[in-house]
């Protein structure tokens, strides 16, 4: 059970966060009605980032992973999720080994 | 009267949002696991594991921050990229507070601590056709980090044993978790536009000037890409 102290500062700096962007809706509350161009660029958000963190893994490691993502896209259009990330890492395992 | 009326309402709110909660939690026990899993893969102890989903309790912030996590810890891109992820709970809360008019001050800013998509959605239902009061809210909210904290330690313990995520595929888990996610939310072109652009940049962004670096390039090319796309009546 350790406890490292940057992972410890990390995890308390994240919680910080996550808890203003919680409460921010009761100081700003009815002062934030986006509509629009600004809405849809505020909507996308969390894919566009979601992307940005996985493709270093998905596009930049070798065609395995690569694949294994385009196998994962196409799984995840008529699969729940579990088994979306069941196909996806099946994949990948299958893929490598081949490589 | 009133107060017979309130006492006798007050178990019932408790137990319809325990109700609407519970298919919740039994789906985040098998996510929860994942995350200690990999977490754990990546040298973070049970204990971190446990700390986090307790004090952050936002799945998507911290499948990211595991994704991006090495060591030294990059502090400054985790948080950048927790704040991104979570920025939609700005619009979130800002939506639900006008609806909580029977709560207290404490229990706001306690309430809005366990604010997730799923809770916030299950109150905006409620408010269509009830009043939200603090036993619903909170059964709906608060129960849901017994599965995120307890799923999320058991798979640390069991990443622990499990060792070499390589060798299972798992250190692919989560860019086929975020896959799915964003398979779910998908709105047609705006969708596809800032998948292509995020995905792009940051894989180029990531070769040339390596991590971090790419989830700021990727997230803010997506993010003009969505608004470069979309019509002024698409998000009404």
């Amino acid at each position: 059970m350790s406890l490292d102290a940057t992972t410890l500062f990390t995890i308390l700096g994240m919680a910080l966060v996550t808890y203003a962007t919680r409460v921010a809706g009761l100081v700003f509350a009815d002062r934030l009605a986006l509509s629009g161009r600004a809405k849809a660029a505020f909507d996308a958000i969390p894919p566009a980032v979601l992307i940005a963190v996985i493709a270093p893994t998905a596009l930049a490691t070798g065609w395995p992973e690569t694949l294994a993502a385009v196998v994962t896209a196409i799984a995840a259009l008529r699969l729940p999720l579990l088994a979306t990330i069941a196909v996806g890492v099946a994949a990948v395992v299958a893929l490598r080994a081949i490589a | 009267m009133n107060r017979i009326r309130f006492l006798s309402r007050l178990p019932s709110d408790a137990a319809a949002g325990t109700r609407d909660i519970a298919p919740v939690m039994v789906a985040a026990v098998p996510i929860g696991l994942l995350f200690g899993a990999v977490a754990a893969s990546k040298g973070l102890s049970v204990l971190e594991v446990a700390l986090m989903s307790l004090l952050v309790f936002a799945g998507g912030a911290q499948f990211a921050a595991i994704e991006l996590w090495t060591y030294p810890v990059p502090v400054a891109a985790i948080l950048f990229s927790t704040l991104l992820v979570n920025a939609r709970h700005v619009l979130m809360s800002a939506s639900l507070a006008p609806k909580l008019s029977g709560f207290s001050r404490p229990q706001r800013y306690l309430g809005f601590f366990f604010l997730t998509d799923e809770a916030w959605a299950l109150a905006e239902k409620r408010a269509t056709d009830a009043r939200i009061t603090p036993a619903y809210y909170f059964a709906v909210a608060a129960l849901l980090p017994l599965a995120w904290v307890g799923a999320s330690a058991l798979g640390a313990l069991a990443g622990a044993v499990l060792g070499e995520p390589e060798r299972f595929g798992a250190d692919f888990a989560f860019a086929a978790l975020f896959i799915g996610l964003i398979a779910g939310f998908n709105k047609g072109r705006i969708t596809v536009a800032t998948v292509a652009a995020s995905g792009g940049v940051a894989a180029l962004t990531f070769l040339t000037f390596g991590a971090p670096w790419h989830v700021l390039a990727g997230a803010l090319a997506g993010i003009l890409a969505a608004y470069a796309v979309a019509r002024p009546e698409d998000a009404a």
